[in-house]
């Protein structure tokens, strides 16, 4: 339920809010006080250093951890505090694309497409084929893709497939993990040339949790820097390189990320 | 944000589509495009990717006609979903036909032969690598021969005892009841006896053990497999057959007669205890009746039995877990095959055995 009229982020009510999350494993606090605000029809990077909580910031928005404090809101509406019912709304309207694809094992790359269509919609099914296959074809997937099990494809082609999967029922919000990571450059940069024009196209907002500094300055709108138990900067690319913080320094200012910079920017085509 | 269901209608010719186009509304819209030559979409509120190919395939049953009144982000979408139309129509599943299900017989077979064969390969490869330990024994993993001999051997204990001791009052009940017609009372003791030593004490460990140890041996090495550390072992110049299969299967070898044994002694206290119970024959008469009418063969039968039954089942449960390829699913399959095989072969060669005892008349 893609809204391409009201993506150009005239309202002013976050799509996603994230209010004084708190979040502990046993002893350890991963969070402490997240805020968070993802604006309508934005593409915005989570980045943060290794165990700084990124995939599971992301689980807890999709509800698939309950945090032990603090609010979560999408389309307005809490995460934990919803019925079944509403619950199962609200997940219709985005989509999850996982590390590894995450792909049922037995079922084919179309069957896997069509997953979602089959327990949300009734649809007729040949009907349910023609839009899996576009999907499918959307994520730069041959054709010969649609008929092969999860093991047979390739980690590039598992991501693919998990994001036609994540797009079938066209979400409007897309939560990404490290959709870049373990692919090769030209992999990758077509990813996030994929990933930008869908979201022209969908209406997308897309929460993209990612290391990938050519993503982040290709694609990204804004970014978000969890570290030291928060959120520590929110801002464009540009606003990244002016924070004064050693970590946020090394991470921007670092030889990758210069050579990133170097590279292009988002509006350029890649 | 409830969706207004979308409409179509006719105007100078062209079908003038309104409403929201969206995967759940598009499924029921139907339209005559008879005398159409366009579509516009001007009033169409939302406008998802299945809507756009309801668009596309409306103005393209019409002959490639126009589509007009499209915003700049719903030509984007069009456009996109335009350059992904799958070419043709998708072909439905494929009907089985009789010849489909001859020639899926056929395969099994064919498969079940290959299969047969590579697992005789495989037997030779674990048999070939268990004799060079005597040219080299310091090539045995001494420390995981021990952790695989408590695994399957010391921890298989209480239930294959439990196990064994109810067969024996099963035995002795059931055996005492017909004997009695007879006044025969007290061979209960040899039926107990040979049933219990030469078939089975042993026959029924083996199936135990099979399905708690052959499987676990093969999820063990199947998941392994998955996360490619036999691949990293081979790298490392580390032989799987060597590191993961032969402590499994030296430790079934040794364990298992030593397991049977267990079986047999609580087998004949829980066969005892019942006769006692039912038919009065005491421990001590019990005891003399096992001695003068059971020789050593009897016991000697079931136990050399075992150690051919621990290689079925250890190189079996190997053998499925070095199969396991990259999903899951095969995991779970696999290790459902190397039980039900294992099981499978072990009575098969328990038949095998006792044509062989019959022919040389022990």
């Amino acid at each position: 339920m893609a809204d391409p009229q009201n993506n150009a982020g005239h309202d002013t009510d976050p799509i996603i809010r994230v209010r004084g999350l708190v979040k502990k494993f046993g002893k350890h606090t991963v969070h402490d006080g997240v805020d968070l605000d993802v604006r309508r029809g934005e593409i915005i990077g989570i980045v943060g250093g290794s165990g700084t909580g990124k995939s599971v910031l992301l689980h807890q928005i999709v509800g698939l951890l309950k945090p032990d404090a603090g609010r979560i809101e999408v389309f307005g509406q809490s995460v934990r505090d919803t019925s079944d019912d509403e619950y199962r709304a609200l997940r219709r309207r985005w989509g999850v694309m996982f590390q590894d694809g995450a792909l049922f094992s037995s079922l084919s790359v179309r069957q896997n497409v069509e997953a979602p269509m089959r327990e949300q919609l009734d649809l007729p099914e040949d009907l349910r084929r023609t839009l899996a296959g576009i999907k499918v074809r959307m994520v730069g997937l041959q054709d010969s893709a649609q008929d092969k099990y999860p093991s047979d494809l390739s980690g590039g082609m598992r991501k693919r497939a998990g994001f036609a999967r994540a797009i079938a029922l066209d979400p409007e919000i897309v939560f990404l993990d490290e959709p870049t990571a373990g692919l090769d450059p030209i992999g990758a940069a077509a990813f996030d040339t994929l990933i930008g024009r869908l979201q022209a196209a969908l209406g997308l907002t897309v929460f993209m949790v990612t290391h990938d500094l050519d993503s982040l300055h290709a694609i990204c709108d804004r970014i978000a820097v969890l570290a030291e138990k928060k959120v520590l900067a929110v801002g464009t690319m540009a606003d990244m390189l002016e924070v004064d913080h050693p970590w946020v320094r090394e991470y921007f200012h670092g030889p990758r990320a210069r050579a990133a910079l170097a590279g292009g920017d988002k509006n350029e085509v890649r | 944000m409830q969706p207004d269901s979308p409409r179509v209608d006719m105007a100078d010719g062209r079908l003038v589509l309104s409403g929201d186009l969206l995967i759940g509304t598009v499924a029921d819209l139907s339209c005559d495009t008879d005398g159409a030559h366009g579509v516009d979409i001007e009033q169409v509120a939302r406008m998802d990717t299945a809507g756009a190919w309801f668009v596309l395939d409306l103005a393209a049953r019409m002959g490639d006609a126009p589509v007009s009144g499209a915003s700049d982000v719903q030509t984007l979408l069009l456009d996109t979903v335009r350059d992904n139309m799958p070419t043709g129509a998708p072909d439905a599943e494929p009907r089985q036909t009789i010849a489909d299900r001859f020639e899926g017989v056929g395969r099994k077979v064919h498969d079940g032969w290959r299969i047969a064969v590579e697992m005789t390969g495989f037997l030779g490869q674990v048999v070939a690598t268990l004799a060079s330990l005597v040219i080299h024994p310091r090539r045995l993993r001494l420390t995981s021969l021990v952790h695989h001999m408590q695994e399957v051997g010391l921890n298989a204990v209480p239930i294959v005892a439990l196990m064994s001791f109810l067969i024996g009052i099963v035995l002795a009940f059931q055996g005492s009841s017909q004997l009695r017609q007879f006044g025969a009372e007290v061979f209960v003791v040899d039926l107990i006896a040979i049933s219990i030593l030469r078939e089975l004490g042993i026959l029924l460990t083996a199936i135990i053990v099979a399905g708690r140890s052959g499987s676990a041996f093969t999820a063990a090495i199947g998941s392994m497999k998955m996360r490619e550390e036999v691949d990293a072992m081979r790298t490392l110049g580390l032989e799987p057959v060597q590191i993961l299969v032969v402590p499994r299967v030296l430790a079934l070898i040794l364990t298992l007669p030593l397991l049977g044994f267990i079986a047999d002694i609580s087998g004949l206290v829980g066969g005892a205890i019942m006769s006692w119970i039912e038919l009065g024959v005491s421990p001590s008469v019990f005891r003399s009746r096992l001695v003068a009418d059971i020789d050593l063969w009897q016991f000697g039968v079931g136990i050399i039995k075992a150690p051919f039954f621990a290689l079925i089942i250890g190189v079996i449960g190997c053998y499925e877990g070095l199969k396991v390829g990259g999903n899951a699913e095969s995991l779970g399959r696999l290790t459902s095959t190397s039980v039900v095989v294992s099981i499978f072969l072990v009575i098969v060669a328990d038949a095998l055995f006792s044509v062989f005892f019959a022919l040389v008349g022990v």
